[in-house]
């Protein structure tokens, strides 16, 4: 009896419910492919300086995306990789983009030395639309944020972080919550101290969840078999709450649900945008880590 | 000793992940599993689909149809006044009423939020209705006539939503049960006429009531595809506190008519509101500074008891609050 009861609950847990794209209000651009100059040991995408699961995304590619998101309506833009300050064309890139829309690009702060962060406060000083960056930290010492992000990481980060803020460009910091602490009132108040600390007036921070899957499976384990979502999971029977009602990411192999996805052929939706604009299946463990979290990779 | 083992498993599960991790040489991360690089190519170009162009066109069609608003349509007038944003600021209120009555506004229109932040809220409902103010719901209004726990406001950062809980919190407590009932009668949206344009009227956007639209985050082409969707040749809208104008290459109108319940962090202590006159077959669109008795509020405010930090806002122009949800642009010409 009992055993009929579980295989009815994992029959019921098969079929995956379907979130609609009510708007593209947020692209996602996978600029710099898998490729990092860190190989984190939470990174859901096991992004290394040799993983090329995705490739760096040329110039070209990106202006034919914005042509196809501009005529969808588009109202931002975001830029991952692994680091997007490794993809040579990254600046003409944002340039570009801040044409027609605010960009906010997610990098780990080695990268940007006082030039580049000049260089960058000139091109959003240009532009009618905000360019926001986001630098990855894990915690407030270098015991806690380099045996993830790799060895002298938690300075170097930091002063990433201060020639950003020094050129203009008040950086968003973003922490995960590989130690728990750090989404509590407390720990982002230790964020806060840290970054003002080192000469950041005026801190800014987000957290977010770790995704059970790619390098951060290996390290803290993968999803349990019940952590997948049901039609009867969605709120008021709507997942508008979900990124993915509203966002698409382009990477160099086509365009994905999302961007924790990128890694799972089954995240591929189409060749270009207009493939794209249907319903996506939530069959995925991540899912649940964004519905029950709440999360959306958007600042 | 087992602490030590413990330690010692860990270390050995870091090692190995790093191992893997920089194994990749042409090889691909799928999920947890590393794949020869050309396999993950190929089996991701079976997934999803690859659409004839003409077929992407009508896929680009359908997604974008218009909404077919049914809303009615007033007017037409040759000038009137939108505002947002009252705040509680019942000397805000009384003093635009004057203001936009004295510059010949035909009507006086207000896209919600009554409450919040200020003092003493059921001193704004008589003022409304005297001055003939005609308001959609806000997110405040409809959180307040529905019993919501939070101002539904859509603050993302602890920070911000530390003191919109206060103003909320406050506000649901002093306002009357009938001031609550009328606020849920009060319709989403409206269309009004001036001149020859037809302006659509929203809290936040057309899609969310509470979805801030700032300057430097609402994109030109993403308003030219909202405006042929909700089929109107302008869109005045609120929520963020913060005003702007912008002229789409298309010749409409998109205006962020501003708020008059607190500043809008730029130095001044005056509030903004919105005039639009007919101008020929155009529109001329007016954001109008306007000065009220800030002090008499301030004194209001302390008497309640209200946060010091939301007094120095009044005093002072500068946000001290509500900072954490600004882009980068808007947060950079901040004071805090």
């Amino acid at each position: 009896m009992l055993l009929e009861n579980l295989a009815l609950t994992a029959e019921q847990q098969v079929a995956s419910p379907t979130v609609d794209l009510h708007s593209l209000d947020t692209l996602w651009f996978q600029v710099a492919g898998t490729v990092c100059n860190l190989a984190c040991s939470h990174c859901f995408i096991s992004c290394s300086p040799t993983n090329h699961t995705h490739e760096h995304m040329p110039l070209s590619q990106v202006e034919e995306a914005l042509a196809e998101a501009v005529e969808l309506g588009v109202k931002e833009y975001y830029f991952t990789g692994g680091e997007p300050f490794l993809n040579r064309e990254m600046e003409a890139i944002l340039e570009a983009t801040l044409r027609v829309g605010p960009a906010t690009v997610l990098t780990n702060g080695l990268l940007l030395d006082p030039e580049r962060c000049r260089r960058l406060a000139a091109m959003a000083k240009a532009s009618d639309y905000s360019l926001d960056l986001r630098i990855s930290l894990d915690g407030y010492s270098a015991e806690a944020n380099d045996p993830i992000r790799g060895e002298g990481t938690f300075a170097r980060i930091l002063e990433g972080a201060r020639n950003a803020a020094a050129a203009g460009l008040n950086p968003v910091m973003t922490v995960t919550e590989v130690h728990q602490e750090n989404a509590s009132a407390e720990g982002r108040l230790r964020f806060l101290d840290l970054l003002r600390e080192r000469g950041i007036e005026r801190p800014r921070l987000k957290v977010l969840p770790v995704f059970q899957i790619g390098a951060e499976a290996e390290r803290s384990g993968a999803y349990e078999t019940w952590q997948q979502l049901g039609e009867s999971d969605a709120p008021e029977g709507s997942w508008d709450h979900l990124q993915c009602s509203s966002c698409r990411m382009v990477t160099d192999q086509g365009v994905w649900v999302c961007p924790i996805l990128v890694n799972e052929p089954g995240g591929r939706m189409g060749e270009r945008l207009a493939d794209t604009l249907g319903g996506f299946e939530l069959d995925h463990q991540a899912c649940w880590t964004c519905h029950v979290h709440g999360v959306s990779c958007r600042t | 000793m087992s602490q030590r083992i413990v330690e010692a498993e860990q270390a050995k599960k870091r090692r190995t992940a790093k191992n893997k991790l920089t194994a990749h040489r042409g090889m691909a991360t799928w999920g947890e599993k590393l794949v020869p690089l050309g396999d993950f190519r190929r089996v991701v170009q079976e997934h999803g689909q690859t659409l004839s162009a003409e077929h992407r066109r009508g896929a680009v069609r359908d997604f974008l149809h218009p909404t077919g608003d049914p809303t009615p349509v007033e007017g037409p007038y040759s000038r009137v006044a939108v505002f947002g944003g009252v705040y509680n600021n019942s000397h805000g209120l009384s003093a635009l009423i004057e203001d936009a009555t004295r510059r010949g506004a035909e009507a006086i229109y207000c896209l919600g939020d009554l409450g919040g932040f200020g003092p003493n809220p059921e001193k704004v409902w008589p003022l409304l209705e005297e001055g003939g103010v005609r308001s959609i719901q806000g997110n405040y209004e409809e959180s307040l006539a529905t019993g919501r726990e939070d101002c539904n406001c859509g603050y993302a950062d602890p920070r911000d939503n530390y003191f919109a809980e206060i103003s909320y919190r406050y506000t649901a407590q002093h306002c009357s049960d009938a001031f609550k009932r009328w606020m849920g009668t009060l319709p989403r949206r409206r269309r009004l006429r001036v001149g020859d344009r037809e302006l659509l009227l929203v809290h936040g956007s057309p899609r969310r009531i509470n979805e801030f639209l700032f300057q430097s985050a609402t994109p030109v082409p993403f308003l030219e595809v909202l405006l042929d969707q909700e089929g109107c040749d302008g869109l005045l809208c609120t929520h963020t506190g913060l005003h702007w104008h912008r002229r789409l290459p298309s010749g409409r109108d998109v205006v962020n008519v501003g708020v008059i319940g607190r500043p809008a962090n730029d130095g001044r202590t005056e509030v903004w509101y919105s005039i639009l006159s007919e101008a020929g077959d155009d529109i001329e669109v007016e954001l109008v500074p306007l000065a009220y008795d800030h002090e008499a509020l301030a004194r209001e405010m302390r008497a309640e008891e209200l946060p010091r930090e939301f007094v120095e806002t009044i005093l002072t122009g500068w946000w001290t609050t509500c900072l954490e949800i600004l882009p980068a642009n808007e947060r950079a010409a901040s004071r805090f």
